[in-house]
């Protein structure tokens, strides 16, 4: 069974990659066939195949879209944005064998110069799956607590 | 602070037109004085989008929305009619709906409890006999916005009462809307759930520039000319032709400030032209959905709706861009560096599953605050307004590509920008 501990410790690890800009090795916390999703903000139980997302990547585009951040041409994260992301609350809400839903509450502050401060704050709602012993994400859903995204701008970097 | 304020207090000289260049004074980028003016010479006077009449199925379905710089109610009665009613109790002023959207049987103002019928007539006034004889509750309704008109289901509205009506308004632009309703076998188009609302930090004006602008397309999107590549697509112009990009589209003038660029499409179109991005079990359908088009359409307006996008201004903020996908933008100055952009997809009522989901997966190839384009022109606009806080020593914007050419304007020529800022050039100088 997963067990909360293993997934606290791979958001954080998460987390860490991600706030470092080490996009290549946050792919290798992900499934082969993972999927990203960030819902509208007025519609944050949708599902994208009827509604039209923020975000929705299969795992093709997912890995476009870390070519797309690694490139100094990406102009809304070049220079990179700073970020620092805060995850709490984590819970497991179902697990069987090798596979988990999860729960966390995040807070992400992203910095930019001659901008200024923005603060995302929402909530994950992720699925794990054990693949060769290693946990890794197979969905990952970042659903936003603002009603719309207004001053937070472009969600250009990985939420 | 810097004195941003006209002295003169009117709006002439700011576009230049000479022999051999076109300019736009930074100034009206930045002015609070040009922002005031923009809202009595422009939003008070032209049609202004408020909403489609897919958004409004059923008796007492409503959005709130700002429209024009105001609070309204786009609302369809019990009697089956769409309204745009002003947000505003008749008593003391306040919003008599908080919510986004949903289905009324009222409106309830939370403030004294004054109650309006869908339709906006006054319904009940608590402790009704406290006021004098003759006093007339019957015209107490909600305000209705003076003119209210569609075409092709795309409402607008117009506090002008003298205003053309809006087919008149539209000219040119009639045309471009229906290729894009022509997609859709019973010529019905439908708002797509889900809303992209998001701000940025520059003047309204440069999002219609930069929605038309295809000069800007080869440096601004580097990363997603490379992930179409990457997928597949051909991204190279044809050698020696001179040309930024695969195909060479125009630039046009649709009259009274509507403006649209009529591209040849090279980078995929869920209405019906197949690239590698939608998969191969998407062939087939693509396929029928173009034989239906041919069928009903005949074979030329069927390639015009097909092979063709279409990025198209409503003078003054609406567009309506339909390449990898329809979406449907409009945007409002909230002050002289900064709007609010509120955006949707649009799809034909009659798709299937796969062919929404087709048509929503390409949408984010491109288009949105998350998708592989926008951020980075919303970036791009935020560097320009950055750029004209030095408005007065840097007074003049550049838009002169292509103003030699006697013949067609291309897409990369700015022909179809100067159109619009002739049209607010006019507007904003008023009558000779």
């Amino acid at each position: 069974m997963i067990s909360r501990a293993e997934v606290e410790d791979l958001l954080y690890r998460e987390a860490e990659l991600l706030d470092a800009w080490n996009l290549d090795d946050w792919l290798t916390l992900l499934t082969d066939d993972a999927a990203y999703y960030v819902p509208p903000n007025d519609k944050p139980d949708a599902d994208h195949r009827f509604t039209l997302f923020t975000i929705a990547d299969d795992i093709v585009r997912l890995r476009e879209r870390v070519i797309r951040l690694s490139d100094p041409n990406c102009h809304a994260e070049y220079p990179p944005s700073r970020t620092r992301r805060m995850i709490s609350n984590v819970r497991v809400t179902d697990a069987e064998g090798d596979t988990a839903s999860i729960a966390a509450n995040f807070v992400i502050y992203r910095y930019r110069r001659n901008e200024d401060e923005r603060i995302f704050v929402g909530h994950y709602r992720h699925k794990l799956r054990r693949v060769g012993g290693a946990l890794k994400i197979a969905e990952r859903r970042a659903i936003l607590d603002a009603e719309e995204l207004g001053m937070l701008g472009s969600v250009s970097f990985i939420l | 602070m810097l004195d941003q304020t006209r002295g003169s207090g009117t709006f002439h000289g700011l576009v230049r037109e000479q022999p051999a260049s076109f300019s736009v004074k930074r100034e009206v980028f930045v002015s609070p004085d040009v922002f005031e003016g923009e809202r009595r010479a422009l939003f008070d006077k032209c049609w202004i989008y408020v909403g489609h009449a897919s958004e409004l199925r059923n008796p007492g379905d409503f959005k709130t929305r700002w429209v024009a710089g105001r609070p309204v109610i786009f609302v369809r009665g019990r009697d089956g009619t769409v309204r745009t009613l002003i947000n505003s109790c008749r008593h003391r002023g306040a919003v008599v709906c908080r919510e986004r959207e949903g289905n009324a049987r009222q409106f309830y103002c939370m403030y004294h409890g004054w109650t309006y019928h869908p339709e906006g007539t006054l319904k009940g006034v608590p402790g009704e006999d406290a006021y004098p004889p003759g006093f007339d509750k019957s015209g107490l309704g909600l305000m209705e916005v003076p003119r209210l008109e569609q075409y092709r289901d795309f409402y607008f509205l117009n506090f002008d009462r003298d205003a053309p009506d809006l087919k008149t308004y539209l000219a040119g632009a009639t045309d471009y809307i229906d290729l894009v309703c022509d997609q859709s076998p019973s010529g019905k188009m439908e708002i797509i759930s889900g809303t992209q609302e998001y701000d940025i930090k520059a003047n309204w004006k440069l999002l219609v520039e930069n929605s038309v602008d295809d000069y800007h397309l080869v440096a601004t999107h580097a990363t997603w000319l490379n992930y179409m590549r990457n997928s597949g697509v051909n991204m190279t112009p044809p050698k020696d032709s001179g040309l930024l990009l695969p195909t060479k589209g125009a630039g046009k003038d649709l009259g009274n400030g509507h403006l649209t660029t009529d591209n040849p499409n090279y980078r995929g179109r869920p209405v019906a032209r197949w690239i590698s991005v939608y998969g191969e079990e998407a062939k087939a359908d693509i396929d029928a959905i173009r034989r239906e088009l041919v069928a009903r359409l005949g074979e030329a307006r069927a390639a015009r709706v097909a092979d063709t996008n279409r990025n198209l201004v409503i003078f003054p903020n609406l567009v309506i861009n339909d390449g990898s996908s329809v979406t449907v933008r409009h945007f409002y100055p909230v002050g002289p560096d900064h709007m609010r952009v509120i955006a949707w997809a649009l799809g034909p009522v009659e798709e299937t599953e796969a062919q929404r989901a087709r048509r929503l997966h390409a949408f984010l190839t491109f288009y949105g605050p998350g998708g592989f384009a926008t951020p980075d022109d919303v970036a791009a606009l935020e560097c320009a307004q950055q750029g004209y806080a030095a408005w007065r020593e840097v007074e003049w914007n550049d838009l002169s590509r292509g103003l030699a050419k006697t013949g067609e304007q291309t897409n990369t020529d700015e022909g179809h920008l100067r159109v619009f800022w002739r049209r607010w050039r006019d507007l904003m100088e008023g009558p000779a």
